[in-house]
């Protein structure tokens, strides 16, 4: 290695240190995005706000509101409304949905083998609409085994939950996080970097030296690495320590491919380098190419199985799907390298691609 | 062999549609500042880029110390000094961070590179400053270290892309000080300008316009080429007086300056008789007198001959 490569590197930590904001963001926003992910978003709802008209009020009317009280998941806004309030109910978003059971609710419960009981739902957020929905239909399914013990049915679904037997998101997020923020540092932050050099002008200057245009840029990249790979282990510290995410495999293999992922970040954003020639355009490109499918199309939040087909088939060219087949294997299943090997070597195949496509565009002249 | 600094043969680029260089021959000798004077536009970036390797022409060749530039870029590279147009340094870095990154890029050992960079602080005057990032320096002095940059690989020949530009008088003067110096030494220098009042510091020049160089010599050579007498009309309203002469001249003849009108006497009208017309038509002027030609003068007739047609606005902006 030789002095004028490790100027380079020097350098480039310089330009890092001195631009003191950014490495404020680069440093503190994984762990805001933990805490954020952590606390305030979470993918399940709790006391959804609902009205609940009883026409029966019967003894059997009231089990049925106290099945629902009595779950966290409602919360009881307004009892007993007539119905032309209801569309006010909705329009000012006081509840999301309003349960009606009818009068002749506990005569049918024991003379008809269906009873009908209204619910209306706002499903201008469907989400929400399709949960309400399911935690409702739960609450009636055990009322109901619970009213007619002559109901009977052929079989049961016993569940038991593997690597994740409480379901925590957590779970989930945290290695999420990491598959995003690498992608981030290694992908955006270099290829700013890069553009930045061509943007100023000073790469034309040093174009004119006797370095070669690679050792610039492995010079300029390598910072970053460091600084992505720091950034990984914060959030894995964090995610073990704070929010106890298990780590069940073999750290070695964990941060091998953490250090493989940084690889194939890098190379997308080397890529962008090398067609782009201002940081606001590289940044564009950079957010549109990686950040924006890994968010949303790497398995990160939404689950893939429920994409349209074409874009499974996008989400399989997308490095974050296999790292983070990756990186959750590895942490809450325990899987080894033969079970990985596809993925691993996936990313491979892709980081020397991307790698070989740059170095043949990257230009030592301004042609 | 020919181991002159820099020799350009018939040099041709064109982007797309618009030709850059049309042919531009010219060579540089050792130990003397060649300026490559001409308006924003004329072709010189492209041109240095050219000779520094960064870019490739479409014909022609360039000779660094005799050997073909295109074929010998990593030669090249090493062994020239190339400042660009713009401030091409890191702003974030100090004064001394830059110089010592430079001199890493082109592995000067450490022990000389504390002896250049102290002779570099002597007479950039920059070592009072050697602390201070690169952006909190005045224009002068950011053009004085870009210089001190490219000089810590102590390059034999030179390449500057319009060094002076934006740079306010007294930076200027001194720059031009410090180029003297450097050629003192024997070091050769190829520098672009479009300030034609920088011509007469150079020891030959080449004045281009759109891709051609139209004459090249010394700068008193140069100013031969206009063997007719030329006037200078002094006058509060060069523009009302331009118009009333283009009647009685041609519009070759004639060109705008700041205090005045220039009027080349191709026909020996003689000062009296101009100051006749314009009396007649009740003009305003301070007097008429003969005067030497300068590099502008000189350099826009070629322009007028070259392109008889051009108006005053087609000729590109000139600075005085």
């Amino acid at each position: 290695m030789s002095r004028t490569f490790v100027s380079i590197i020097k350098k480039e930590f310089l330009h890092i240190v001195r631009d003191y904001q950014t490495l404020i963001i680069i440093v503190l926003m994984p762990v805001m995005m933990l805490l954020l992910y952590g606390y305030a978003i979470t993918l399940e709802m709790r006391e959804i706000k609902i009205a609940i008209v009883d026409h029966s009020k019967t003894p059997q009317s009231r089990a049925l509101i106290n099945h629902i009280t009595s779950s966290n998941f409602f919360d009881i806004k307004a009892r007993n409304v007539p119905e032309s309030q209801f569309e006010d109910l909705f329009q000012q978003r006081l509840v999301r949905s309003v349960l009606v059971i009818p009068q002749d609710f506990s005569r049918s419960l024991n003379s008809n083998p269906q009873t009908p009981v209204q619910l209306l739902i706002d499903a201008s957020d469907p989400n929400a609409a399709n949960y309400i929905l399911k935690y409702l239909s739960q609450i009636v399914t055990e009322f109901e085994i619970e009213q007619n013990p002559r109901l009977h049915f052929p079989f049961r679904v016993v569940p038991r939950l593997l690597y994740n037997p409480d379901l925590k998101s957590e779970y989930f997020f945290v290695p999420g996080l990491i598959a995003v923020i690498i992608l981030l540092i290694s992908a955006l932050l270099t290829s700013l970097a890069i553009v930045r050099e061509k943007e100023r002008g000073t790469f034309e200057q040093i174009l004119v030296s006797p370095v070669h245009a690679y050792q610039i840029v492995v010079g300029k990249v390598i910072p970053y690495i460091a600084l992505g790979f720091v950034d990984s282990v914060i959030i894995l510290v964090f995610g073990h320590f704070w929010f106890k995410v298990p780590v069940e495999g073999s750290i070695l293999l964990l941060l091998g491919s953490l250090i493989l992922y940084l690889l194939t970040g890098l190379s997308f954003g080397l890529f962008v380098s090398t067609i782009t020639e201002s940081q606001r355009v590289a940044m564009i490109v950079t957010l549109l190419m990686t950040i924006l499918p890994t968010i949303m199309l790497s398995g990160f939040i939404f689950p893939i199985p429920s994409m349209p087909v074409i874009f499974q088939y996008i989400s399989q060219i997308i490095p974050a799907t296999h790292f983070l087949k990756i990186i959750r294997g590895i942490l809450l299943k325990g899987s080894g390298l033969a079970d990985l090997k596809n993925q691993l070597f996936y990313l491979v195949l892709l980081a020397s691609f991307l790698i070989a496509v740059s170095i043949r565009k990257f230009k030592t002249t301004l042609e | 062999m020919n181991t002159k600094p820099l020799v350009v043969e018939n040099l041709k680029k064109s982007f797309g549609k618009v030709s850059a260089l049309r042919g531009v021959d010219l060579s540089v000798d050792r130990g003397e500042i060649f300026g490559l004077i001409g308006p924003d536009g004329a072709g010189k970036t492209t041109f240095i880029r050219i000779v520094v390797s960064l870019l490739n022409a479409d014909e022609g060749a360039v000779y660094f110390q005799g050997k073909p530039v295109r074929e010998n870029i990593a030669y090249v590279r090493s062994r020239i000094g190339y400042m660009p147009q713009r401030f091409s340094l890191y702003p974030d870095l100090t004064v001394e961070e830059n110089l010592r990154f430079f001199g890493d890029l082109f592995g000067v050992p450490l022990k000389i590179q504390k002896e250049r960079m102290e002779r570099l602080y002597r007479f950039s005057r920059l070592g009072a400053f050697k602390d201070r990032r690169a952006d909190a320096l005045s224009g002068g002095m950011k053009q004085k270290l870009a210089l001190s940059c490219m000089l810590m690989h102590e390059p034999e020949v030179i390449v500057m892309d319009e060094p002076t530009y934006g740079v306010d008088p007294v930076s200027r003067s001194e720059l031009w000080e410090i180029l003297r110096t450097l050629t003192d030494e024997g070091r050769t220098i190829l520098v672009s300008t479009a300030y034609m009042d920088e011509a007469q510091l150079c020891d030959r020049v080449g004045l281009i316009f759109k891709g051609e160089v139209l004459a090249q010599g010394k700068p008193d050579s140069l100013l031969n080429l206009i063997t007719d007498p030329l006037y200078m009309v002094k006058t509060p309203q060069p523009h009302r007086v331009y118009f009333e002469l283009l009647k009685h001249f041609e519009a070759v003849d004639c060109n705008i300056f700041g205090n005045g009108v220039h009027v080349i006497d191709r026909h020996s009208v003689g000062a009296e008789q101009i100051a006749k017309i314009l009396k007649q038509s009740n003009f305003d002027f301070d007097e008429i007198t003969p005067i030497r030609p300068g590099i502008e003068d000189v350099f826009l007739k070629l322009i007028r001959t070259a392109n008889p047609s051009a108006k005053p606005e087609q000729r590109g902006e000139l600075s005085a």
